[in-house]
């Protein structure tokens, strides 16, 4: 196996109070904020998710790298923006109205976000107007919608008709406990996840197919 | 703490049936004194629910209502607890909530005037506070609708009275994500604890005004999320098995204010709870699996007073119309115990060993629930002087049994598990010993776009 970039290993090991010196040192040393960003970042979050998809490591594991990548982040964040690097994809994602649940769906945000998708977070009992709304502004091409209950499914079947008669070219894709794949084709979503361990998997085929 | 001590202090007393404070109710049922009972919760096929659909809703309910318990009379059952759990438009407009209580009981009476079967209503309307977020504790529309469902369904007649309370929840979450036991502790032990008894009182003063009981409240918010995250592999069993523990001290506050059981069938952690009250229990597990998955299906019944399904959608299947079903599944479950129980103690011990063999040794979650480990982590709750202590001393001694039971090879342990035993140890001693010192620790992490401190009468 060949060695990891010692920014790399850091998010890996979740060492957020080395994150930020690795990545002042890759600035240092002239390598582009994109390049930092895109081959040192990105591909430690990359991995910290294989193994959680895997089940190597649990949640709060993951988490521990995600903080090690915000700490990273905020040192990167100027030069990211000094060069216009922004992340390639934007997502939008929340649960659907009339339903309150939101550990699925923030797993799902929190993953998007360690691929390198900028992710607006709608939160919980989100009506259908209100995604609308967001995709217009922030013209994002994938949106998320979670739902638990059996009685919310409606929601979701009119937030993804609401969406799709404003002539919104965006992916949609859905998921939770009562959520299948037929479900989801027969509302007309672009995807399913079954679960957040492989929404980013799912997101990223159906991203590969807007491009 | 209000108790100081056990109610059972002897695990093999700890058994399905037998409660030493038993439930009488209005039917004549005795729960608690001798009988399992079936207790079926059901809850409407994927539909929308608003003014135009409440003619289908009512026709649902009437159909599962007549259909379940015809088959209960003719299984002979000793009595039916039913759990009417609200769907939230239905807390948030109590008419709608009030309808189908009415339509329930009508149900319950025409089959008992048809066959005198025995039957029982507990009401469990949603805690639709965290609609808002920062939640409203203990002001607001949906605290107002949901007290006003609970006082109208008792006048209705609904006897037993149920809530999953959300105290705490906006933090706890994130604390099981984080794998953060001070978190969970705070959310449990210093929140949770808090609006509880704030919660609790109001419902008892609503119970006297009707001359119904207060039955109790669950943690399922809080230990059910762990146990499912953990069945999901989003966080480590061992640590959902801490939480589960840890969920015993808010849920006890119910019976510190006046409930006086059945417990709600999803607090997993009432085992722990009648050893401390003697109050009989509710207890979900195999045929639950309809609702959510689990890792004690049949050690769950060990101790239990009415055995129930969580929640079954009004589906079809082969056999019939699913609540119909999983009503059957009940009763001839209840039989079982029951029957064992009328060959004796040692046959009825006989048969809680098999249901805790089964599945203790396969995961930390049911290992936690054993009547033996539950008993021994009861006796540390109540020889706690707070309720901050309580969880710590609590969670201290659940690490300590799940690891000694898995040093001596008597619980299988996933390997990325193992770790955790240091992590949560390392946590537990980092903790301030003081409450006032934890709370104002806690306070200046906490988010507090997700909660409001005032709500829980903390100062900040």
């Amino acid at each position: 196996m060949t060695d990891l970039h010692p920014l790399t290993q850091a998010i890996i090991d979740g060492r957020r109070k080395d994150a930020p010196g690795l990545v002042q040192q890759c600035l240092d040393a002239g390598e582009s904020a994109g390049s930092i960003l895109e081959n040192r970042l990105v591909p430690g979050m990359m991995i910290v998710g294989d193994r959680f998809k895997h089940n190597e490591i649990f949640v709060p594991e993951m988490l521990i790298a995600a903080r090690a990548m915000k700490e990273a982040l905020k040192v990167l964040e100027p030069s990211l923006v000094a060069a216009g690097v922004k992340p390639e994809h934007t997502a939008v994602i929340g649960t659907v109205e009339g339903d309150l649940h939101d550990i699925g769906k923030n797993l799902v945000a929190m993953m998007w976000k360690g691929a390198n998708i900028e992710v607006i977070d709608l939160g919980v009992n989100v009506p259908a107007a209100r995604f609308i709304e967001s995709i217009k502004e922030n013209r994002p091409k994938l949106l998320g919608l979670s739902a638990l209950l059996t009685t919310t499914m409606p929601a979701m079947r009119d937030t993804v008709k609401a969406v799709r008669d404003a002539g919104l070219a965006i992916k949609i894709m859905v998921g939770g406990a009562p959520i299948t794949r037929e479900f989801a084709r027969e509302i007309g979503a672009d995807g399913y996840s079954p679960d957040a361990g492989s929404a980013v998997d799912a997101a990223v085929e159906l991203l590969k197919a807007t491009a | 703490m209000q108790y100081k001590s056990l109610a059972i202090e002897d695990p093999s007393e700890l058994i399905f049936g037998v409660a030493p404070r038993p439930v009488t109710t209005l039917s004549g049922m005795v729960i608690g004194g001798g009988t399992v009972y079936p207790e079926l919760n059901f809850t409407l096929p994927p539909m929308r629910i608003d003014a135009s659909t409440m003619a289908e809703v009512r026709r649902n309910y009437e159909q599962i209502i007549a259909d379940a318990l015809r088959r209960a009379a003719e299984l002979d059952a000793p009595g039916v607890v039913i759990e009417f759990e609200t769907l939230p438009p239905m807390t948030e407009y109590p008419a709608w909530g009030l309808d189908i209580v009415k339509i329930l009981l009508e149900g319950m009476k025409q089959e008992a005037d048809r066959s005198g079967l025995q039957s029982v209503l507990r009401m469990t309307p949603n805690d639709n506070r965290e609609f808002e977020r920062p939640p409203l504790m203990r002001r607001g529309r949906y605290w107002n609708a949901m007290l006003e469902l609970f006082e109208g369904s008792a006048a209705a007649g609904a006897e037993l009275l149920s809530i999953e309370s959300v105290g705490g929840k906006e933090l706890h979450d994130e604390a099981l994500l984080n794998g953060d036991l001070a978190g969970s502790l705070f959310s449990l032990c210093i929140l949770g604890e808090r609006d509880m008894r704030f919660l609790w009182r109001s419902l008892q003063e609503i119970a006297d005004r009707h001359g119904v009981k207060c039955a109790g409240d669950t943690a399922c918010g809080f230990g059910n999320t762990a146990m499912v995250l953990a069945e999901q592999r989003m966080i480590p069993r061992v640590f959902a098995a801490v939480v589960r523990a840890i969920t015993a001290v808010r849920s006890l506050v119910a019976y510190e204010c006046g409930a006086v059981g059945p417990g709600k069938d999803c607090g997993y952690e009432n085992p722990i709870l009648k050893a401390i009250t003697g109050f009989p229990m509710a207890m979900e597990g195999k045929s639950s699996a309809c609702a959510h998955l689990s890792p004690m299906g049949n050690l769950a019944a060990a101790c239990c007073d009415t055995w129930s399904n969580e929640s079954v959608q009004n589906i079809k299947l082969l056999g019939g119309m699913a609540p119909t079903c999983y009503m059957e599944q009940l009763i001839y479950d209840c039989r079982l115990m029951n029957i064992a129980s009328s060959h004796g103690k040692e046959s009825a011990l006989q048969l809680q060993r098999w249901m805790v063999e089964s599945d203790e040794m396969l995961d930390p979650q049911a290992f936690i629930l054993s009547p033996r480990s539950c008993v021994n982590l009861a006796k540390v709750i109540v020889s706690s002087d707070s309720y901050y202590h309580a969880g710590v001393a609590v969670a201290r001694r659940a690490v300590e049994l799940l690891h000694g039971a898995y040093s001596q090879g008597k619980l299988r342990i996933e390997p990325n598990e193992v770790i955790w035993f240091d992590n949560m140890r390392d946590a537990l001693d980092e903790l301030p010993a003081s409450e006032a010192e934890f709370i104002a620790q806690q306070l200046a992490r906490a988010d507090r776009t997700r909660f409001l401190p005032k709500e829980y009468d903390l100062e900040v």
